[in-house]
């Protein structure tokens, strides 16, 4: 008998007030009870409606019908045919927008929580199951991967199982991309991506770190000279973008990939690292993306006392995952919805020492679908802030574009691929995720990384 | 991990190493730069390249022991490893069409110049190079300069090698005896390139300065290296690390180099500490 509760099971948290003074995760995830409660909410629709609202087209009403038998493992199997980072995709996937948003538990209550469920596999999995490290015969092809972030890894996991020799080439000294720089600890521990990282290595995957592709070695050489026969690109969208109001230079501005950077990366709130950080009185966050709310919550962390997201739309309008949202409240996070920073006032010293807003309306949708932000007249104020960190989005590296001859790219900077191959202007060359799409989720980019994975498969077999 | 296959102190602040690193000694030209760290809880910093053997497969950084980071570096050995070097980075130094060159270097700013004069003079350029120290005992790298010069002077500021006064002064002295050059290459502290671009601002004389700021991964990502040149934001780590040095906002840029003053100070003397608890 279904559950027909229409809410969906809670998932335990660390209390708002504790878990904004560490860095620990805040969602604990499912025990066994809740999950096999949650799952029974799940009707086992005949079309699938929520499969056709993930991008890596996860068989969601297969694995949960194995939870509901206690199949765990199974279960995790199930993400993982399609899938190859479920512990990740469990935490940080806008549900609300993909899958959960077909279900049509949803009409009538809240949909099934397939997000949590798929993270109660894939945490069961880790606890109480070896990866099976099964290495692939080798096929004797070569192809390289740039750039370890999710469309890299996913790619390289694909093509490593089909029996291609696979090089991910990586600048940072760690692979794991926006997942290792960006998203913080409290959102997705490290220990789950480094898990998913040693997966592939001891599947065969290489992974060169420090790596810069571009600078030490061109996508040419690489083709032409290291004997790869594809090279795919998952560069993602790496540069940070500033206003270009006054002030932006004072010390204490940052972009958020500075800050998060320093701070997961580097591991800055962590005292045996190096890494120097400000540990900030009052900060003010601008931007509403996923982003904001993750630099807003470290700031909180690290020991502001007050922490703004400054967005110049309303809530509505927000980007960031809406789980999200609510976590950054509760922890005392105070939203300044409808403000626009106008300047950035500094000190005698170059210090940041408040940043002047205007208050902004709702008027007509612009290109995005949503209402343009208009500024109010005579609304300024000024914000009394130390620091301000800038989350307004991110920009493809220039790098590969500009040492990649024959290789399009369109005037945002964007490599241009084909959508359902990744395959470029440049033979032999393929590309997905934020380099290709700007700065999107880590699904879309995992997506990008398998469809190019088949595509390379088919394009070397065709060569032969 | 990059072994260090040679190791040769300079002088007690200044120490050279020559490190593996084949891809980045295949590609580097003078001027680029690479980012090291030292151990896992390290931090990442750039270390602009003196010299690239491509041959040999190595790179030779030269660094002044001032932060706690540079002291890890200087605790490592022949045949230790450094556990992280990414590069070649940033741009290299722009060689075309230059006769005639002054090659400015202040301190360990010096051990960058020079590959620079180097390769200037190697192409048939006339160099002057004009190197400065606080004293005789911190000069480095003389016959290096001496050999990839047309003329060198070594300037030290209490006069202790005979030849007191600052680089600024030296070049003024040439530019007012009419000396003239296609470019007047400056790297050193942030205050010396400063007045460097002040001396050859009146003789019209173009020149460039090497930034080195403050930055985490020196691709472009994380926008902590910005500096204000020309009125537009750019990037050292990307778009530099040259930049004409009578459009860059020195003022902004020593500002924000003092950013993490504090802590740099804090980590240094935790450092010093524990290594004196050590011995």
């Amino acid at each position: 008998m279904p559950n027909m509760s229409n809410v969906k099971m809670k998932m335990p948290e660390q209390e708002p007030n504790i878990r904004n003074g560490n860095f620990e995760e805040v969602a604990l995830g499912y025990t066994e009870e809740m999950a096999l409660e949650e799952a029974e909410r799940c009707l086992n629709c005949k079309n699938k409606p929520c499969m056709s609202g993930c991008p890596v087209m996860v068989k969601i009403p297969e694995f949960i019908s194995l939870v509901k038998e206690k199949k765990y493992k199974e279960a995790y199997l199930k993400i993982k045919e399609t899938n190859s980072l479920p512990a990740v995709c469990g935490r940080v996937c806008p549900q609300e927008t993909q899958c959960e948003s077909k279900c049509v538990r949803g009409i009538k209550g809240e949909p099934v929580g397939i997000g949590r469920l798929e993270r109660f596999c894939a945490d069961w999995y880790m606890k109480n199951c070896k990866d099976e490290a099964e290495k692939p015969k080798t096929n004797g092809h070569r192809v390289a991967v740039v750039g370890a972030g999710p469309a890299g890894l996913t790619c390289a996991g694909d093509l490593a199982r089909m029996g291609y020799e696979v090089t991910v080439f990586e600048a940072f000294h760690v692979a794991g991309g926006v997942l290792m720089y960006g998203i913080p600890e409290f959102r997705l521990p490290k220990a789950i991506v480094q898990r998913e990282v040693d997966a592939l290595k001891d599947m065969g995957v290489k992974i060169e770190t420090d790596s810069v592709v571009g600078k030490a070695v061109s996508v040419d050489e690489l083709l032409h000279e290291e004997g790869f026969e594809a090279v795919f690109i998952g560069t993602g969208a790496g540069l940070p973008t500033f206003m270009g109001i006054p002030g932006e230079n004072y010390n204490g501005v940052y972009s958020a990939n500075e800050f998060l950077t320093r701070t997961n990366l580097m591991k800055a709130y962590l005292d045996r690292y190096d890494t120097p950080i400000h540990r900030h009185k009052a900060v003010a966050v601008v931007g509403g993306g996923n982003v904001a709310m993750d630099a807003a919550r470290c700031a909180k962390r690290l020991g502001a006392e007050t922490v703004y997201i400054v967005y110049r739309r309303s809530l509505e309008e927000m980007p960031a995952r809406v789980e999200e949202v609510h976590h950054a409240m509760d922890e005392g996070i105070i939203f300044k919805l409808l403000n626009n920073p106008v300047e950035i006032l500094g000190d005698d010293k170059g210090w940041v020492a408040g940043m002047k807003c205007v208050e902004m309306e709702l008027g007509e949708p612009d290109a995005s679908g949503r209402r343009r932000p208009v500024a109010k007249q005579g609304s300024e104020f000024v914000l009394d802030v130390d620091a301000v960190i800038m989350a307004i989005g991110t920009t493809p590296n220039p790098l590969i574009r500009n040492t990649t001859e024959g290789l399009e790219t369109n005037k945002k900077g964007c490599i241009v691929a084909d959508a359902a191959t990744g395959s470029t202007s440049k033979d032999g060359v393929y590309a997905g995720g934020d380099a290709v799409t700007g700065a999107a989720t880590v699904i879309l980019a995992m997506g990008a990384g398998k469809d190019a994975a088949t595509a390379i498969d088919e394009y070397i077999k065709a060569k032969k | 991990m990059n072994k260090i296959v040679k190791k040769q102190v300079l002088n007690d602040q200044v120490t050279l190493m020559e490190v593996e690193a084949p891809r980045i000694a295949r590609k580097g030209e003078p001027g680029q730069f690479i980012i090291l760290r030292v151990n896992e809880q390290g931090e990442r910093i750039p270390l602009t390249v003196a010299e690239y053997n491509r041959e040999a497969g190595t790179i030779t950084i030269i660094f002044q022991i001032v932060g706690a980071t540079t002291m890890e570096l200087n605790e490592l050995n022949e045949g230790d490893y450094i556990l992280d070097v990414a590069g070649p980075l940033g741009v290299a130094s722009e060689t075309e069409g230059i006769k005639r060159a002054a090659v400015i270097g202040g301190g360990l700013g010096c051990a960058i110049a020079y590959p620079q004069a180097k390769k200037l003079h190697s192409l048939g350029a006339h160099v002057d190079m004009i190197a400065g120290f606080r004293n005789k005992d911190l000069i480095i790298l003389e016959d290096e300069m001496r050999n990839a010069s047309s003329r060198l002077f070594v300037m030290t500021d209490d006069g202790s090698n005979g030849n007191k006064g600052f680089v600024t002064d030296k070049l003024k002295e040439l530019l007012e005896s009419g000396e003239r050059y296609d470019v007047v290459i400056a790297i050193g502290p942030l205050i010396m390139m400063k007045f460097v671009a002040a001396t050859t601002k009146p003789y019209n004389q173009k020149t460039v300065v090497s930034m080195n700021p403050i930055m985490i991964d020196g691709t472009g990502m994380c926008g902590g290296c910005r500096l204000t040149v020309d009125g537009k934001v750019k990037f050292a780590c990307v778009d530099g690390p040259d930049f004409d040095g009578h459009l860059v906002d020195f003022d902004e840029a020593i500002r924000r180099a003092g950013m993490y003053k504090e802590q740099e100070t804090r980590a240094r003397e935790e450092h010093c500490r524990l290594m004196q608890q050590a011995q």
